[in-house]
């Protein structure tokens, strides 16, 4: 049975279904929702209004047995940012629906009362659904009450209630094969899905295998790429220590963002890093490593108990933990993961909202260090719909306007993340060009200017890193499009058998023969759909800068600033 | 001259996190300080010497901080 689009509309309360139009057919993840959003989303709409548009699409091999192939995206015009977005996630629901025939979910529309839904997939589509039950829940509440309603084998996303209150900052929660959340974190997403008065999706758990065209074909590619992936050294220490292995090299670098951007390393960073965490996990008798879906073969996800031996949270990323941690100066792991549960509970991103915090303890609202303080606004406040947990759950630049700070780390009004750009300087271009506001994901350039994958750059040089986030920006659209964890780069970096094999599975999935440069062209393709549908929303070149602060604020221990001018970055667009 | 080792991930298991001050003879490199712990440069992923990228053959100065990390990734 051939893909279908699956299109709800929420104002009138429908569904249907329909084939795929012949230009959206070579797409998937990214490529397909950037490509349905630029299609079908008036650029200059509000993006809280009923003519935006939430896209779900599972990549181009999700629900294969290709291994670390996964990932949902999420697509939309962000409220946070205004520009075209993109979110992606682990979690099980993405090789359910691709099982189901899923080409992509369009949900469109918003009801007119104060009523809300939730929307069950199944083999023969999507019903609509009254809810009342969750409303104002959190996003825990509803997996245990998705279970008990069906059983706990579906798949599900969620808000909670960041999300209903259509917070900037809240995201969408996906639920793991253990009944943990992992989160399409950035962008406000969670908001869009609000305005929609949609609580949840639920998925039918299936039986059903997705068609490959060339079986035998698709059986060696992975093999080939599986091997790639479990050979590569920086797997294997991702699987031991989780991504926050990175606290203490990017510490070490002076790059690691230290009480709201003002040092490039944190005193305390020991206390929050990778090595202290796997010793805190194996001590209290949690799981180092964790995958957020079947067929992961890195499991960069873990599972940290509390101090009694209970479960307290997974998918323990760093740069959660750089946010909560450096940048607040909170250097108590135990804090950090209690902020870090709160928050997946509450359905809001932890890089933005501990960002947020970090600005709002430079305005004086609570104390750098008060790990406590910011648990109790995150219950009492974000949780609750207060008028100060309202402005911290939009965003640090919600908080900057509202405390009158000026030291905002954002672009395009999203926060920037673990890493700071006067001193790691690719990242920089990323931040100010990627097509969706700050975004370390979009063009990783710490693989090459810190951490040596894919040859290596002095971070501290101007030469090259356009043309290092570029190629980075390029490769990462394409990627996001298959339903590939992004972490298989740093394989496909290193190893000439990767990425072959990968173009490998696509050909043999959909009995195509692409060649690396039409995945090449296809990343391509997807960053100018994307940026046209920003120029066409009222950005400029203008808007692909960093904040001034970084121009005049030198940073330890390096003494540099931001120094890469608006005629150089806008070199990036030059392809 | 005085070196200060720091090391990183599974470079610590059996050795040490960091090491104030130990002494190697004059024009000594990264690389045979990090080979006189045991450690293969196979497995080495970054060397930074007071904070930048260095290479293994660098000549090292009298307080110099040497940090070794093996190779490693997140994001
Ligand atoms: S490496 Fe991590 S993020 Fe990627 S698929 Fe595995 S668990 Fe998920």
């Amino acid at each position: 049975m051939a893909d279908k689009i699956y299109r709800v509309n929420m104002t009138d309360l429908s569904t249907s279904i329909e084939d795929v139009p012949a230009d959206w057919m070579g797409h998937g993840g990214r490529g397909l929702t950037s490509t349905i959003v630029a299609a079908e989303v008036e650029p200059t709409c509000h993006p809280l209004g009923k003519n935006n548009k939430l896209v779900i699409a599972p990549g181009l091999l999700s629900g294969t047995t290709a291994a670390n192939s996964g990932r949902i995206s999420f697509g939309a015009k962000s409220p946070l940012t205004g520009t075209i977005k993109e979110a992606n996630s682990g979690g099980t629901a993405a090789q359910m629906l691709a099982k189901l025939g899923c080409k992509a979910i369009i949900i469109e529309g918003m009801p007119e009362g104060d009523g809300w839904y939730n929307l069950h997939f199944t083999a023969d589509g999507i019903t609509i659904n009254e809810e009342t039950e969750l409303i104002g829940k959190g996003n825990f509440a509803v997996v245990d009450a998705v279970a008990a309603r069906l059983g706990d084998k579906h798949g599900i996303i969620s808000i909670g209630q960041a999300g209903e209150m259509k917070m900037l900052a809240a995201n969408l929660s996906i639920k793991d094969p253990d009944s943990h959340l992992r989160s399409g974190g950035r962008g406000g997403l969670g908001a869009v899905m609000g305005t929609k008065h949609i609580k949840f999706i639920a998925i039918d758990p299936t039986e059903a295998k997705v068609e490959i065209a060339d079986k035998d074909a698709f059986l060696a590619a992975n093999r080939v790429f599986t091997k790639a992936l479990v050979d590569n050294p920086i797997s294997q220490a991702l699987g031991q220590y989780g991504t926050n292995v990175l606290v203490n090299i990017v510490n070490e670098a002076g790059g690691l963002p230290t009480r709201n951007f003002t040092s490039g390393q944190f005193d305390g960073h020991e206390e929050i890093s990778g090595e202290t965490m796997y010793d805190i996990i194996v001590e209290r008798e949690g799981k180092p490593k964790h995958n957020c879906h079947k067929g992961c073969v890195i499991q960069c996800s873990q599972i940290y108990n509390d101090i009694n031996k209970g479960y307290k949270t997974s998918g323990f990323e760093y740069e959660s933990i750089w946010a909560m941690g450096a940048d607040c100066c909170v250097d108590n792991l135990d804090q950090i993961a209690e902020a870090d549960q709160l928050m997946d509970d509450i359905g809001i991103d932890t890089i933005e909202t501990s960002v947020a915090m970090g600005v709002a303890m430079e305005g004086g609202v609570l104390e750098f260090g008060d790990g406590a303080e910011v648990c109790r606004i995150l219950k009492d406040e974000v949780a609750a719909g207060s008028p100060l947990g309202r402005i911290i759950g939009c965003g640090a630049g919600s908080v900057g306007r509202a405390f009158g700070v000026t030291r905002v780390p954002v672009v395009k009004n999203q926060a920037i993340p673990a890493y700071d750009p006067r001193a790691i300087k690719g990242i920089g271009i990323t931040y100010a060009t990627s097509t969706q506001g700050a975004d370390h994901t979009m063009g990783y350039t710490i693989a090459t200017n810190l951490l040596g994958v894919g040859g290596s750059l002095d971070p501290l040089s101007k030469e090259g890193q356009v043309e290092l986030s570029r190629n980075l920006q390029i490769a990462t659209a394409a990627i996001d499009s298959t339903g590939m964890c992004l972490f298989i780069a740093f394989a496909a970096l290193d190893d000439a058998t990767c990425l072959p094999a990968l173009v490998d599975m696509l050909n043999a999935r959909f009995g195509i023969g692409l060649t690396a440069d039409d995945v090449t062209n296809l990343g391509m393709s997807i960053l100018k759909t994307e940026h046209e549908f920003n120029l066409a929303a009222g950005f400029t070149n203008k808007d692909d800068r960093l904040p001034e602060f970084f121009d005049e604020e030198p940073i330890a221990p390096h003494n540099v600033v931001w120094d890469i001018s608006g005629e150089e970055i806008d070199t990036f667009w030059n392809f | 001259m005085d070196i200060t080792i720091k090391l990183f991930a599974y470079f610590r298991d059996g050795r040490f996190k960091e090491v104030a001050s130990r002494f190697f003879d004059e024009g000594a490199t990264p690389q045979e300080v990090i080979t006189s712990l045991g450690i293969k440069m196979d497995d080495v992923g970054v060397i930074m010497v007071n904070h930048r990228h260095a290479d293994p053959a660098y000549c090292l100065q009298q307080d110099d901080v040497l940090a070794v990390f093996p190779k490693i990734g997140g994001g």
